[in-house]
């Protein structure tokens, strides 16, 4: 085997995140409402409910639902991003609550909603992993039941290298072939569960191979401790 | 929650008595407090804080051409989102009127009040200008969203900076300068509340939810005051005496939170020299 | 049913339902636990509420203040929308009518129905709105919780319409630091501030005085409960801060006896 030749641009370890930060009740209106950031990227989630769910056809009497919504703020990209949802949005609100819903108890809330708000403040790329880790520690800090934990963490390719917690620049990341700058970075966002070890979201676009795919997730359930352990410490830091 | 009757019945009790829940007088704003840097990938970005109300102003720029009627002027938009993350009162959807509302009165503040030289923001007459985007985003809603909509506005633009261009005078995104705005003053609006047969600037929730009727007053303080843009709303009709003792007091007032944003943005301002 | 639930309905006999426990006690020295976190491990242990045991080890299920008791392990919530139970007396306003009684909110997602023969008096069928119209306020007890919703009683002493007086809300987790062990909290609070309080265990209060500013400094005070982190000590907290609190908002306190509308 070839030695590794890629190095990350900001010289961190291939398993190394960037600096965490993380706090909860930051939306006083909220039942429960955290902020977690990777980095340059920030992310803030509020929780609202369990609350009734109308119109009434929507109910479910067997179980709750839980809906969430991921937005850009308009200023947190370098080119500014118009205001309102987009196809893009409407995806990951949708992969979001699947990442988050297998931890909550949703049949102790027969015909409620559980609404998670998420709004990505400044973004350097994996933005939904911080949103998922911000809406985790909200619906805990909302006291909504839940076994565990999620947490979550863009495993990225860049050229022969996997690494954890990719920015924009590695994301952007490209190397030269044939006399042509080529794309050379493959982002996989992963969701793992702080104690079962699940993985509830995994998307990928770029170009990998099944081992590389192993390796990522292999790499996204060895950093969750890290995620997790900012999460707790912030949860437990009571106003 | 909804305030209900008989919280209504007090603050306006209080009220007769020239007092309010939270031991201030009716005409006292609560603590302001602002953060700058919100997104450092906003040209400019202010998170104000009255109190329990936050709401945050972020700066894009792009360019675009010019209108026909000012083929040297840069072209302002301002928009606000009542998010439902910061309320339970507000709803997921298409902007509703009151989001509409708000983003048009501090729009036409600082429109009005010409507070930005336009034509500095012209970079080939008739052909290329620069549009300042102005979104603001409401991060928790306990009341005057109005004024506290205003204040993140004006701070942001007073401290924003321009984005770097190629040699082409297209924007490099993510590249910043040093150069600020060209920025001639700083509107400020005050809106008073009409509970029972009171005003009462910069309520909570819960008095505003006893409101009557309101009054906007946009001002520019100078060695001369002007007023820029008003609204009136809410259900209740008003007197020419109670529009006067309105703009009176909202003068007043508004003096004093322009020193004070103005002290805020100075010392920031100041510390990025 | 536990031990501690069964208290509580017995308590409920009151209207400021009173905590036997001390809930200073229960939070001094008191871990915060979060989803997923280990517990305890082996066998010396049983899951009490919040928890679950997964193999050897008991597992928090949420965010809460640790209460280990008897070998039993409890994660008593800080946080969270209100848990309606059987016997809990709670406060809401109406906000719908039906042909034969009332639909009340009291802050809970489910809904909540006062039957026009659970008001203890006689209600005119044609006009429910003489006996209670919309927005009005009452303080009423959980009788029965179905799949459907969930019903309330008036027929019991103190429960009623109420009237004058303001309402505030807190978390319901914080209800018990406000009425204290056995309701000592609650009467400290009534007597230092000359109001009458009524604690809803859906955290919506009701203070009531003759003078609106007595009605303040109550709700200072139990903003003031209800936003610290911890209450050890509480007692002698808040005494102080009514005290400073009294002499910047310049009033004193004529102290209302137990009225006969309350006893």
């Amino acid at each position: 085997m070839t030695p590794k030749t890629t190095k990350r641009p900001d010289g961190r370890a291939n398993d190394e995140l960037r600096e965490m930060k993380a706090k909860t009740g930051i939306v006083k209106n909220a039942d429960g409402s955290a902020m977690f950031s990777f980095g340059n990227t920030v992310a803030i989630a509020a929780v609202y409910g369990p609350r009734k769910l109308l119109p009434q056809h929507l109910q479910n009497p067997e179980k709750g639902k839980l809906r969430c919504y991921y937005d850009l703020a308009s200023f947190s990209v370098t080119e500014r991003k118009k205001p309102g949802p987009s196809r893009r949005s409407s995806e990951i609100s949708f992969v979001t609550g699947k990442a988050l819903e297998p931890v909550i108890r949703l049949d102790n809330y027969p015909n409620t909603v559980i609404d998670v708000y998420i709004l990505v403040l400044q973004a350097d790329a994996s933005t939904r992993c911080a949103g998922i880790n911000a809406a985790a520690m909200a619906l805990a800090n909302a006291g909504i039941p839940m076994d565990e934990m999620v947490t979550s963490v863009s495993i990225g390719k860049m050229g022969d290298i996997i690494v954890a917690d990719l920015t924009k620049e590695e994301e952007d990341f490209t190397i030269e072939k044939n006399g042509k700058e080529e794309k050379a970075a493959t982002d996989i966002p992963i969701a793992v569960l702080s104690r079962s070890k699940k993985i509830s979201l995994l998307q990928l676009d770029g170009k990998c191979t099944k081992e590389d795919v192993k390796e990522a997730v292999q790499l996204a359930k060895k950093v969750s401790s890290k995620i997790n352990q900012v999460q707790m410490e912030a949860l437990k830091k009571v106003k | 929650m909804e305030t209900s009757e008989l919280t209504k019945q007090r603050i306006e009790e209080l009220l007769e008595k020239g007092k309010r829940l939270d031991d201030r007088g009716i005409n006292d704003f609560r603590d302001l407090e602002i953060e700058f840097e919100i997104s450092n990938k906003a040209e400019g970005s202010a998170l104000v804080k009255l109190g329990d109300t936050q709401v945050i102003a972020g700066i894009k720029m792009g360019i675009m051409t010019p209108f026909g009627d000012s083929p040297d002027e840069g072209v302002l938009m301002v928009g606000a989102e009542l998010s439902p993350l910061a309320s339970d009162r507000f709803e997921m959807g298409p902007p509703q009127i009151e989001s509409i509302e708000l983003a048009r009165i501090i729009d036409r503040g600082i429109r009005e009040s010409h507070c930005i030289d336009m034509k500095k923001l012209c970079i080939t007459p008739g052909e290329k200008v620069w549009c300042i985007y102005v979104d603001l985003y409401i991060l928790n809603a306990d009341g005057n969203l109005i004024d506290a909509g205003n204040l993140a506005a004006v701070a942001a633009l007073n401290t924003a900076v321009f984005p770097k261009l190629d040699e082409e005078n297209k924007i490099l995104f993510g590249e910043f300068t040093k150069e600020r705005f060209p920025m001639k003053s700083m509107p400020i609006t005050v809106t008073s509340y009409k509970i029972d047969s009171k005003f009462l600037i910069d309520p909570v929730q819960q008095e505003e939810d006893c409101a009557k009727a309101r009054v906007s007053v946009n001002m520019v303080f100078g060695e001369e005051e002007y007023i820029h843009a008003m609204q009136k709303a809410g259900v209740e009709a008003l007197t020419e005496e109670q529009i006067v003792e309105v703009m009176e007091e909202s003068s007043k007032q508004g003096r004093k939170l322009y020193n004070a944003v103005q002290a805020i943005v100075n010392k920031y301002n100041g510390s990025k020299k | 049913m536990d031990k501690k639930e069964k208290k509580n309905i017995e308590k409920d006999e009151e209207i400021n339902v009173e905590e036997k426990t001390n809930p200073e006690e229960i939070e001094q020295d008191r871990k915060i636990v979060v989803p997923g976190e280990v517990i305890e491990s082996g066998s010396d242990f049983l899951p009490g509420e919040g928890t679950r045991r997964e193999g050897k080890e008991i597992v928090s299920m949420r965010f809460g203040l640790l209460d280990m008791n008897d070998k039993l392990i409890k994660v008593i919530p800080l946080s969270g929308a209100y848990v309606p139970r059987p016997g809990n007396v709670v406060i809401g306003h109406v906000y719908d009518m039906t042909f034969n009684g009332w639909l009340i909110d009291i802050a809970s997602p489910f809904n909540s129905f006062l039957s026009a023969m659970e008001v203890g008096r006689f209600v005119n069928k044609n006009d429910l709105s003489e006996t209670l119209n919309f927005r009005d306020i009452v303080v009423a007890k959980i009788k029965d919780i179905k799949s459907r919703g969930i019903d309330l009683t008036m027929r019991e002493r103190g429960l009623k319409r109420l009237e004058g007086g303001m309402l505030i809300r807190i978390n319901s987790a914080k209800v018990p630091r406000v009425i204290g062990k056995a309701g000592s909290m609650v009467s400290m609070l009534k007597q230092e501030t000359g109001t009458n309080i009524i604690v809803g265990q859906n955290g919506i209060i009701w203070i009531g005085a003759e003078d609106v500013e007595n009605e303040l400094l109550a709700k200072k005070a139990i903003e003031f409960i209800a936003n610290k982190p911890f209450i050890h000590g509480l007692t002698e907290l808040v005494k102080k801060f009514l005290e400073d609190e009294k002499k910047k908002m310049k009033i004193t306190i004529k102290p209302i006896g137990p009225t006969t509308e309350e006893n």
